[in-house]
């Protein structure tokens, strides 16, 4: 008799792991398009920005999936830290991890939690402010506010460090997520060679490129 | 050459451990790992102490007995060999050797370094096998074709000699590496596809049920491999698995 | 007593047949109520559990290993014979039968042997079914290769590891029979002792290793598929703890023990760098395809070569003696075992050894290198005056045919075997002789069966490459099955069988106060000191080369060694846990005994046959000398008390399919 337990078994979990993983990539792919017009040009960045953040099927629909993917992904990300530590009772005395892995897929854990941390002071930072406005406040609608928004948010040297810092953490955490991903959904082909460089590229340009933003509005404005 | 050996003592299955250092002298490059150890224990003999415990039996590589962790690694710092063809011209005079047991929950200590890997056996008894009459009178050997890269493909997964080092060396004492291994070779030859979503689906739920821990793709086993068995068999065993639960 | 082999009559080819229609047969529901104890979960072992259990009896199997999968059969490179003639080659039932028995220098049974050579057939197909991954070629049918002693390409392979292969195939089956509940099995337990009741083999006395309980187990049949005793020699090819315990055991409570001289020595291993020696690797025959052996030609040179002054590839071309072509020109570098094993020895005896011990010969892929390489320029079309580019191309074909082995030797010697020429030296390997069973597998205590490695039946006096796994397969899956069968057919109205017959408790004590005996005795020297020591008295005057004089220091030194070894012996730790000293110290005991017995069977065999060479019987030009007129027969021993006090009965070897002849090679 088969003994089929989908959301129980080691396998599924994983792979829910990964699809979630892949939906964040997803986003972050389209969140870093978004604020990268906001180096080039303020009006383009404001009116994509009021069309998200005015949009039904973004804000109803797009949005809580979302926050449910998050949430998602790391509850199931402490749970597999929580079990696989369960696994191994006792640790070795001597143990020389980095003899066969790399540090960035040791420490998911880690570069999660910080990610996590950063997503708590962001939503404190954007979201919650923008809920207030839009939900509660119930302003009018004002298409031009949002540049100015994201710049003020950038004069303190200190979130900008602590953004700067976290988005070191969130390369660390793509170079073995986005790669990751794919391995535990079952694709692992002549193809892969050239999806992890596609993975490692992502998981360098993105990041790199959010400092780089932060940093140009830190120093420009 | 001279050694500092340090390494887990435990008298049984439920005493504590820990680890004992021990001077060793006259240790010749030639010498295999195990042979070193033979060594010290024929001093330990013949000093009156209790010899150290640990697995071993073929000493040329494929029983899969020997199950060392040695300076943090799962058969020691080469490649492509269990603890029993690891010489000693792979470390220097004067070094300081860890020597632990293979650790993981699905694998307790028995004694000194001897562990208990009967997990293994069990989760090939839940599925890894074809379902065909041994007494029986099956076809003509040549009547299915075989694809020789198939063949060849299942020949691969089919050389584990399930040591362990995977759950060794897995930060999360995950066994996907072994049971992948088995899973793909039998889903990759027409005989062992038929059986293939069900065996799929039980030694996976065998697997979760000795307490083994999740793959997070580290990739330390593939490594750690003394046989090298690929990190693909593991994306083969995830795709067998979705489409076996959708099945299934 | 005299022996009965109860082989069939009718003509050869139909005997097996015939016996096989007019058997007693155990009606299905009856064997759920039969158990049957099988010891040991070899390639033998473990088919035999398998379809025992598939057939309905109650089986219960015990390895000392941890898992069943880690017997020792796992090692097996080479490959496994069977009769397919899928390349059309001419080969037939026949034809293995015959090569089986020249192979093994007349000195097999017929009749068994044909048998063999029948269901070879059925083997292939059942692991292929099993999913045994087996060599195949680009259209999708088997592959196939040749061994040493044969005319036809008729082994089939799995790489360089078509014994864990064959082997992972049996304990799969094994397994589906663990899952259903129809076997049940004891690992890191050994058996200590065998149960008769009323003349009956009842049951065993096993010893859970782990806890060191001695635990009693009953059965209607037992069988023994405990593998060879090639550890009587400390250094083998054998696994660390591969050992005769079992077999030893059965032959002290009654079963006759067969032709204990025939040992085969295999020519290609690794050869020992020290004294810290613990085991040799063997190297696959294949290898012998493309290897040519060698020694420096000059006494000079070979001493030079051992001091480190000078290099094999100084050596010129005019300077080597490549003594088996040298000797025997028509089979050349592919003669039997027996026989290439014996050349070096000569050559290494009389000082053209090659390496620090002065025990080791060269093997040469240089002219194999160069040879594929041209033939591969050819193919693409360059240059094959280049010889940089000729020697990668053949070191690519090589890789291709033997990089697993050139690997293992350069991770063991450290040297690179495509620069430099292997250093090889023969070691021991399989024994042929074993427990006397007859037609039946049966021995001579009713209802106690030996297979596999462990019995003597098959293989004569030297064994053909790719012959063992196709026995022990053959015996478990195709043979035993049946013939149990006809045993077992009045056994239906035993009932179970208790645990608590007198006969049990005197076993169980009698393995106690053994244990208790060893483990009290607190001497000064250990397990492995007194191994080591017969190993060397087994290899220098048992060993390859062996002569009256030799064997009978041999058997009084044995006898010496194990007095000593009885008075001295210190066995740490107790009894009561995973002592793995312990363990050895049993095994130990039973080699000082059969090592006694191995010598005074080579002392009374006047004659060269196979693994077994004389030095008083050989031709002018050192070839074994057969007698069989008055050597054909089986020797089997029976036990009294001592191994010097042992009786010889014999089983003659009667051949009405065969002609003997004299083997030659040249």
């Amino acid at each position: 008799m088969a003994k089929s337990a989908l959301l129980k078994s080691s396998i599924a979990k994983k792979v829910a792991m990964a699809l979630s993983g892949l939906f964040l990539i997803l986003f972050l792919a389209q969140h870093f398009f978004i604020n990268s017009t906001s180096v080039f040009s303020a009006d383009v960045f404001n009116s994509i920005s009021h069309f998200m953040g005015n949009n039904p099927l973004v804000q109803f629909v797009i949005q809580p999936i979302l926050i449910l993917g998050v949430i998602f992904h790391f509850i199931m990300g402490i749970v597999l830290e929580y079990q696989n530590n369960k696994a191994r009772p006792i640790n070795y005395v001597k143990n020389n991890g980095a003899a066969n892995s790399s540090w960035a897929s040791r420490n998911m854990i880690i570069t999660g939690l910080v990610v996590l941390a950063f997503m708590g002071l962001h939503f404190y930072d954007f979201w919650v402010p923008e809920m207030v406005y839009k939900y509660v406040e119930v302003n009018p609608l004002d298409e031009t506010r949002y540049f100015a928004e994201l710049t003020h948010k950038f004069e303190s040297p200190v979130r900008t460090a602590i953004y700067s810092v976290s988005f070191v953490l969130l390369s660390l955490h793509l170079w073995h997520g986005f790669n990751s991903s794919f391995q535990s959904v079952g694709f692992n082909n002549k193809y892969s060679r050239s999806l992890h460089t596609l993975g490692y590229a992502f998981a360098i340009v993105v990041p790199v490129g959010f400092i780089f933003i932060a940093l140009f509005h830190h120093f420009n404005h | 050459m001279k050694l500092t050996l340090k390494i887990w003592r435990q008298k049984n299955a439920k005493a504590e451990g820990k680890i004992v250092e021990y001077p060793l002298d006259g240790i010749d490059e030639d010498m295999s790992f195990l042979e070193m150890l033979d060594v010290l224990n024929e001093g330990l003999i013949n000093s009156g102490d209790l010899p150290v415990s640990f697995d071993h039996d073929c000493r040329e590589g494929i029983c899969g007995s020997c199950s060392l962790y040695i300076n943090g690694e799962a058969h020691g710092p080469d490649r492509k060999v269990p603890t029993c063809q690891l010489h000693m011209r792979m470390f220097k005079d004067g070094d300081t050797i860890f020597i632990e047991p293979f650790r993981a929950k699905a694998f307790p200590v028995i004694k000194d370094l001897v562990v208990d890997r009967s997990s293994f056996d069990r989760i090939q008894q839940a599925g890894g096998f074809v379902s065909i009459n041994t007494s029986g009178n099956p076809t003509d050997a040549n009547a299915i074709l075989v694809p020789k890269h198939d063949a060849d493909k299942a020949f691969d997964a089919a050389t584990c000699i399930g040591c362990g080092a995977c759950v060794a060396s897995c930060k999360n004492s995950s066994a996907m590496l072994f049971v992948a291994a088995k899973v793909s070779q039998y889903a990759l030859l027409p005989q062992g596809k038929v059986e293939a979503t069900d065996r799929v689906l039980n030694m996976v739920a065998q697997m979760d049920a000795e307490g083994f821990g999740n793959c997070t793709n580290t990739g330390a086993c593939e490594v750690e491999c003394p046989k090298g068995i690929s990190l693909e068999y593991i994306a083969q065993m995830n795709r067998e698995y979705l489409s076996a639960s959708l099945k299934g | 007593m005299a022996l009965d082999s109860k082989i069939p009559n009718g003509p050869i080819s139909d005997k097996w047949t015939n016996y096989k229609d007019h058997i007693n047969l155990v009606n299905p529901a009856n064997k759920r109520n039969i158990d049957i104890i099988v010891v040991g979960t070899g390639l033998a072992g473990s088919s035999a559990a398998a379809t025992l259990a598939e057939l309905g009896y109650n089986v219960k199997t015990f390895c000392f290993q941890d898992s069943p999968r880690r017997a020792h059969s796992i090692a097996a490179q080479g490959g496994i014979n069977a009769a397919k003639n899928y390349q059309g080659d001419g080969d037939s039932t026949f034809r293995l039968f015959y090569d089986t028995v020249k192979g093994g220098d007349y000195r097999s049974r017929e009749a068994n042997v044909h048998r063999l050579a029948e269901v070879s057939v059925n083997i292939i197909d059942q692991c292929v079914m099993q999913g045994v991954p087996l060599a195949r070629e680009y259209g999708g049918l088997l592959d196939n290769r040749s061994f040493g002693g044969t005319l036809v390409a008729r082994t089939f392979y799995a790489k360089g590891q078509t014994g864990q292969q064959l082997l992972l195939g049996a304990y799969s089956a094994m397994n589906r029979q663990i899952g259903r509940g129809k076997i049940k099995s004891f690992t890191r337990h050994e058996m200590q002792d065998l149960v008769v009741v009323d003349g009956k083999a009842r049951g065993i006395i096993a010893r859970d290793l782990v806890s060191g309980e001695i635990e009693r187990h009953s059965a209607h049949a037992v069988v023994i598929a405990s593998g060879g005793y090639g550890n009587v020699f400390f250094l083998s090819t054998y696994a660390m703890g591969s050992n005769a315990t079992a077999a030893w055991k059965i032959h002290k409570k009654g079963a006759f023990f067969a032709n204990p001289c025939y040992t085969q020595i295999h020519p290609t291993c690794i050869p020992v760098s020290g004294d810290h020696q613990s085991k040799l690797t063997l190297m696959s025959e294949s290898l012998r395809n493309d290897g040519r052996i060698w020694v420096p030609a000059k006494l000079e040179d070979a001493k030079g070569i051992r001091e480190g002054k000078l290099k094999p590839t100084q050596i010129a071309e005019a300077d080597r003696d490549y003594y088996l072509e040298r000797r025997y020109p028509a089979f050349g570098n592919l003669v039997p075992r027996d026989i290439a094993s014996r050349a070096a020895k000569e050559r290494c005896d009389a000082g053209f050894g090659v390496n620090k011990t002065g025990e080791a010969v060269y093997l040469d892929f240089a002219a194999a290198i160069e040879r594929y390489g041209k033939e591969q320029a050819y193919v693409k079309g360059l240059d094959a005056n280049d010889t940089k580019l000729v020697t990668k191309l053949g070191a690519a074909t090589v890789t291709n045919k033997y990089g697993n082995l050139f690997q293992m030797y350069e991770k063991i010697v450290d040297e690179d075997p495509y620069t430099t020429p292997m250093m090889i030296y023969p070691a021991v390997h399989y024994t042929m002789g074993g427990t006397w069973v007859d037609y039946n597998l049966q021995t001579t205590i009713p209802g106690c069966f030996s297979i596999g490695e462990s019995n003597f039946s098959d293989h004569g006096a030297n064994r053909l490459g790719a012959s063992a796994l196709m026995q022990g397969l053959a015996d478990g899956y195709f043979v035993l099955p049946y013939t149990i069968g006809d045993y077992l057919a009045p056994e239906i109205k035993t009932g179970t069988i208790s645990t608590d017959l007198p006969e049990f408790v005197e076993a169980e004590n009698n393995v106690k106060a053994r244990i208790d005996r060893l483990i009290n005795n607190k001497g000064t020297h250990s397990v492995d000191y007194f191994h080591k020591k017969l190993g060397k008295i087994m290899w220098n005057k048992v060993g390859m080369a062996r002569n009256a004089q030799g064997l009978n220091e041999a058997i009084e030194e044995i006898a010496a060694l194990r007095e000593e070894f009885y008075n001295d012996v210190n066995v740490p730790g107790d009894a009561f846990s995973l002592n793995q000293e312990l363990d050895k110290a049993g095994r130990v005991a039973d080699f000082l005994e059969l090592g006694e017995l191995f010598a005074k069977d080579a002392l009374h065999r006047n004659e060269s046959c196979g693994g077994h060479f004389r030095e008083e019987y050989q031709s002018e030009d050192g070839e074994a000398q057969r007698d069989d007129e008055n050597f054909a027969y089986v020797a089997a021993w029976e036990y009294k008390g001592k191994p010097s006090d042992a009786i010889l009965h014999k089983e003659p070897l009667v051949y009405d399919n065969v002609k003997l002849v004299t083997r030659s090679y040249k």
